[in-house]
């Protein structure tokens, strides 16, 4: 069952630059689907078009078998700079998106408050963004998105400002959150580690055309908790196989 | 502060009573003269019209000072058609049009209204016109990924983002205004502290020249202070955007 279905996206900004040149692919639901690929194969702007902040040139991105045309309450976005509105609390960004739904105070704080908690940020509820590491804002950022309670989660490079010590918390403490939640998430990234870590299934796209050269799904077993996982054979197999499709395309 | 005032007062006052200029009396005859100037027959009208001429024109101002920087902000077109002719009249010496003004619109209220309204938009429209153009992106992103309608984008996220810009603009704005008033009336010479300052230098009445000068001094001060206070409650985020 799919969740998200992307055909054949083509995306030409002004000027004639191909940003995208025929994507397709399928993101099946309450799994996790990474979208990698070298610089400039238009990840965030695939992430974008599925967001509906970009719009296609042509190709269809369908969410449980309805076009998206706009933004809407089935989809929530993580930004890769975060993108907190730096006049306003901790608990004021996490509950915005409710509250530009116009979902009553006491009610968003409530929930903001619940996932403010889950994300690990109990205290600094009254906090101001410029007071926090770029490690809790993200935190925030994902507090905001959940607290909507979208089926989709679109995460464009979320931990990409964040440094390696605090990224791989960060990912088991997303996978945690993930595994209570039940969420459809596209996640973009550019560390193969992280996606093959992460996801259920891993979109390569290439560049020049940037297409999908390849869908994988990795399985990797995460019984044994996370040092076993990046140790264990499958792990690095996958990682080395992703490795040697994309070298390809950088060395072009 | 205090201490700054203190010293310059002290010296002003030593230099006073060496008589070297007659144009700067000791400084405590300008303290003694404030009473007088302020109690005079003619300072509460002179300074209601004044007061009158510089609020109307600030008002309006703000109002298409602020609405043209959003339009150039946010439109490339709008910002490459208006851009060069903010920037000319925000640089040009615009005393030169209100004799032309007088002209056009007489000796009146109207013509101080205008003047204020001219040496003040430009650098209201520029520095807002500077703050929306500096909004991050992806705060705007974020507004409608979440399904904020227009407006609410515009008054949530991009005026609030572009505030340190927005009140830098008003506090300039405000001192250039206060400038235009009383050029403006010194110019017209018939109306409102203008007219104060052209009767107290021709009868050489130099303590009241000086005293009325401190208390525009003073009205200026404190208006572009209080934009400041605002300015420092917002500037921890004009870096952080």
């Amino acid at each position: 069952m799919s969740a998200v279905q992307v055909q054949q996206l083509v995306k030409e900004f002004d000027g004639g630059i191909r940003a995208l040149d025929g994507v397709t692919f399928d993101v099946p639901k309450g799994e996790l689907t990474s979208i990698i690929g070298p610089s400039g194969c238009g990840k965030t702007t695939t992430l974008k078009v599925v967001a509906g902040l970009v719009e296609a040139t042509s190709g269809t991105v369908e969410v449980n078998g309805a076009p998206v045309t706009a933004p809407g309450p089935d989809r929530a976005f993580v930004f890769q700079d975060f993108a907190l509105m730096p006049w306003a609390t901790v608990l004021r960004n996490a509950a915005f998106g409710l509250e530009l739904r116009g979902v009553p105070r006491r009610e968003r704080e409530d929930a903001a408050r619940e996932y403010v908690e889950k994300v690990g940020l109990s205290g600094f509820e009254d906090a101001y963004p410029h007071q926090l590491s770029g490690g809790m804002r993200q935190r925030v950022g994902l507090a905001r998105a959940l607290a909507v309670d979208a089926e989709i989660l679109l995460m464009d490079e979320p931990f990409a400002s964040v440094d390696e010590q605090i990224r791989r918390q960060f990912q088991e403490d997303l996978l945690r959150l993930l595994s209570d939640e039940r969420k459809t998430v596209i996640f973009v990234t550019h560390s193969i580690e992280e996606a093959v870590y992460v996801s259920d299934q891993i979109v390569i796209l290439t560049r020049g055309p940037s297409r999908v050269s390849n869908v994988v799904r990795p399985g990797v077993d995460r019984s044994g908790g996370s040092d076993s996982i990046r140790r264990s054979q499958a792990y690095l197999d996958w990682v080395e196989q992703i490795w040697h499709d994309l070298q390809g395309y950088l060395e072009r | 502060m205090a201490f700054s005032l203190l010293v310059w007062f002290a010296v002003w006052e030593v230099v006073g009573r060496l008589e070297l200029v007659s144009l700067l009396p000791p400084f405590s005859d300008v303290l003694a003269a404030f009473p007088e100037v302020v109690s005079s027959s003619t300072f509460p009208e002179a300074a209601w019209i004044t007061l009158q001429a510089f609020l109307i024109g600030m008002a309006l101002s703000f109002a298409v000072g602020i609405g043209v920087g959003i339009l150039m902000g946010t439109s490339r077109a709008i910002g490459s058609l208006m851009g060069m002719w903010v920037n000319i009249f925000e640089s040009s010496p615009l005393t030169a049009i209100v004799p032309a003004l007088m002209a056009l619109l007489g000796f009146g209220l109207p013509t101080m209204i205008v003047t204020v309204f001219l040496f003040s938009v430009w650098v209201i429209a520029l520095d807002t016109q500077v703050g929306v153009e500096r909004v991050n992106p992806s705060l705007v992103e974020m507004g409608r990924s979440f399904g904020a309608s227009r407006r609410v984008l515009f008054s949530q996220i991009v005026l609030r983002a572009a505030l340190p810009e927005l009140l830098a603009g008003i506090r300039l704005g405000l001192i250039r205004g206060l400038k235009g008033v009383v050029i403006g009336q010194l110019l017209i010479a018939v109306l409102g502290v203008g007219y104060l300052f052209e009767l107290y230098s021709r009868n050489f009445l130099m303590p009241e020249f000086w005293a009325l000068l401190i208390i525009l001094f003073a009205f200026a001060f404190l208006a572009s202070e209080a934009v400041a206070y605002f300015e420092r409650k917002v500037s921890f985020y004009a870096s952080s955007r």
